[in-house]
């Protein structure tokens, strides 16, 4: 009895322990990262570096404008998310509501390896297929673009889209679709106008993450999208993500420089696009009427 | 007097079971026909016939002849939009769409290609009135649906079939999840109804059956044990299972 009690005891403390020390770990994790962050404001202003349209790190004087940065992360983005959202969105409806059980589980399986798939993998397998065949189509002089990248981005948010988006039209209630087939609606009109609306909170919540996955994506970008900081006047220019840029560039920046600062800045910036995304998400997930 | 609805010979399997065996029966327009029984004897299966709602399940075969307005709706190349629309239901839980009053109103309408906003509204109007709920609700038309009490819903629910225009109206057990004074105003509701629809409902409540019903079919274990005039089943029942069930002996 006592033995047991003291069982219970040890294991709900150290679950507290793990609690609260995965706390700790993100609280340290983003103080160091505010720290040396800011720390490049000492050199130059937070307009200069949020709105300064172009980064040259390692010229004399450094140029640090992270504006062609973010609007890569966002054009490709924004790519991926034109691509993967119907088709991810198409998929999901398709799998609940379409499919007979067996493509059914055929489906779930695909998307669950498409998922499982390393994105250096995917990455890489688009350098060599994806990247000509946007040279060929578009004429380009390379094939390493933003829209390469959206593309194969588009890959890696499909899975969490269509995963989350497929639960989300699952739960909802069945009355809801016998109600409006009894209503003489067909089937496809059960599907846009009540179960679509009925899960669009936990859809939106789907592409939300998925986008969140997106943005954070560093290695197929940085292998397919063509690293150019400038500013993006169209999706068929190579460009560089924020992602992109701190992997190609911490090894090379020296500590305590400018530069440095300058990186970890950039991934303030890259915190605050994901924590915006991942909240926007959570609200439409705990969404109450 | 010709009957809105004749069954003919209906039998119907779940898989390899039976739910239904060699029904025949003739429901009278413009009156309540209330279909009893025991739990579990095929009252739900029977109505759920009328505008083919089974055949969402899986495995479901039916056989035999139901005849509306003289065509029979088991043909297979019967349309059955057009046979939900003449035939609307209320489902035992109220189940409005997660839209506002409003757009779940007039959601069937829409359905079946009418857009112009006028005419929509005039058909709101006229299904909220038809429930009585039009005072009530006539301020809060695009509140959400799923705030409104139990009693609401439900009677929205008809409102949503009322702007369909169907003939027959199929409950199964509308009042079940109702307290007894919400039951009373929709059995109110059913006798108004009664003038302008053919209404079957099905119930485990054999007072609201004498209360609210015209003609009574007794189901037991899917067959159609006894069927006539309510005043009939209740008072004279032909057979002895019927006795008993209405005098309570099976629970
Ligand atoms: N989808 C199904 N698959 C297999 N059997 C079913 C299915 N639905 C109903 N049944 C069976 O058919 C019989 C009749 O069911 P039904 O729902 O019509 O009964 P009911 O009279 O409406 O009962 P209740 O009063 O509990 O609602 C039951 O024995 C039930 O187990
Ligand atoms: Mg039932």
């Amino acid at each position: 009895m006592l033995v047991r009690k003291l069982k219970e005891l040890i294991i709900e403390k150290i679950i507290f322990l793990c609690g609260v020390l995965s706390i700790i770990f993100v609280g340290l994790i983003f103080l160091f990262l505010l720290k040396e962050g800011l720390a490049l404001f000492k050199f130059i202003s937070p307009g200069g570096f949020l709105f300064g349209k172009s980064w040259y790190p390692i010229s004399e004087p450094a140029q640090l404008g992270v504006l062609p940065l973010i609007l890569g992360s966002l054009i490709v983005t924004l790519g991926a998310a034109v691509i993967s959202i119907p088709i991810g969105v198409g998929c999901a409806v398709y799998i609940a509501e379409v499919a007979p059980a067996k493509t059914k589980e055929v489906l779930k399986t695909g998307i669950e390896l498409l998922a499982a798939i390393p994105s250096v993998v995917l990455g890489f397998i688009g350098m060599v297929t994806l990247v000509p065949w946007v040279k060929n189509i578009f004429h380009l002089p390379t094939g390493l673009t933003a829209l390469s990248g959206s593309i194969m981005l588009a890959f890696m948010a499909m899975p969490t889209i269509v995963s989350i988006a497929e639960d989300a039209l699952y739960s909802v209630p069945k009355s809801y679709k016998e109600g409006a087939l009894a209503l003489g609606a067909t089937r496809w009109q059960s599907i846009y106008r009540v179960m679509l609306p009925a899960a669009s909170s936990g859809i939106l919540a789907a592409v939300m993450l998925g986008l969140g996955r997106v943005i954070g994506e560093t290695m197929a970008v940085m292998m397919i999208t063509g690293n150019a900081a400038v500013i993006p006047q169209s999706i068929l220019v190579p460009v560089r993500t924020l992602t992109a840029t701190i992997a190609a560039e911490m090894g090379e920046a020296v500590v305590g420089s400018e530069h440095y600062f300058a990186l970890f800045a950039v991934g303030i910036v890259l915190f605050v696009i994901s924590f915006a995304i991942n909240v926007t998400a959570d609200l439409f997930l705990h969404k109450k009427r | 007097m010709t009957p809105k609805i004749k069954i003919e010979n209906l039998n119907l399997w779940y898989g390899s079971f039976q739910a239904l065996k060699e029904i025949n029966a003739a429901f009278l327009e413009k009156r309540i026909t209330a279909i009893i029984g025991p739990s579990g004897c095929g009252k739900s299966t029977m109505l759920r016939v009328f505008n083919r709602m089974n055949e969402m399940i899986e495995g479901v075969r039916t056989k035999g002849n139901i005849l509306i307005d003289k065509e029979n709706i088991l043909d297979a190349d019967t349309d059955l939009v057009v046979l939900r629309k003449k035939v609307g239901m209320v489902f035992q839980r109220p189940n409005p769409f997660p839209l506002s009053i409003y757009e779940n109103i007039v959601f069937g309408p829409k359905v079946h290609g009418l857009n112009n906003r006028y005419e929509l509204e005039q058909i709101a109007e006229h299904s909220l009135r038809s429930v009585l709920l039009w005072d009530e609700l006539k301020d809060k038309l695009n509140h959400f649906a799923l705030s409104l009490s139990l009693e609401q819903k439900q009677r929205l629910c008809i409102a949503r079939l009322i702007a369909v225009k169907p003939d027959i109206l199929l409950m199964d057990e509308p009042c079940s999840t109702l307290d007894p004074q919400a039951t009373s105003k929709v059995e109110e509701l059913m006798r108004e109804l009664k003038n302008n629809y053919t209404i079957i409902i099905v119930t485990h409540n054999m007072q609201q059956a004498a209360r609210v019903s015209d003609d009574t079919g007794f189901m037991l274990l899917g067959e159609l044990i006894e069927f006539g005039k309510t005043e009939d089943i209740f008072t004279k029942p032909k057979d002895k299972r019927t006795e008993d069930y209405i005098t309570g002996r099976y629970g």
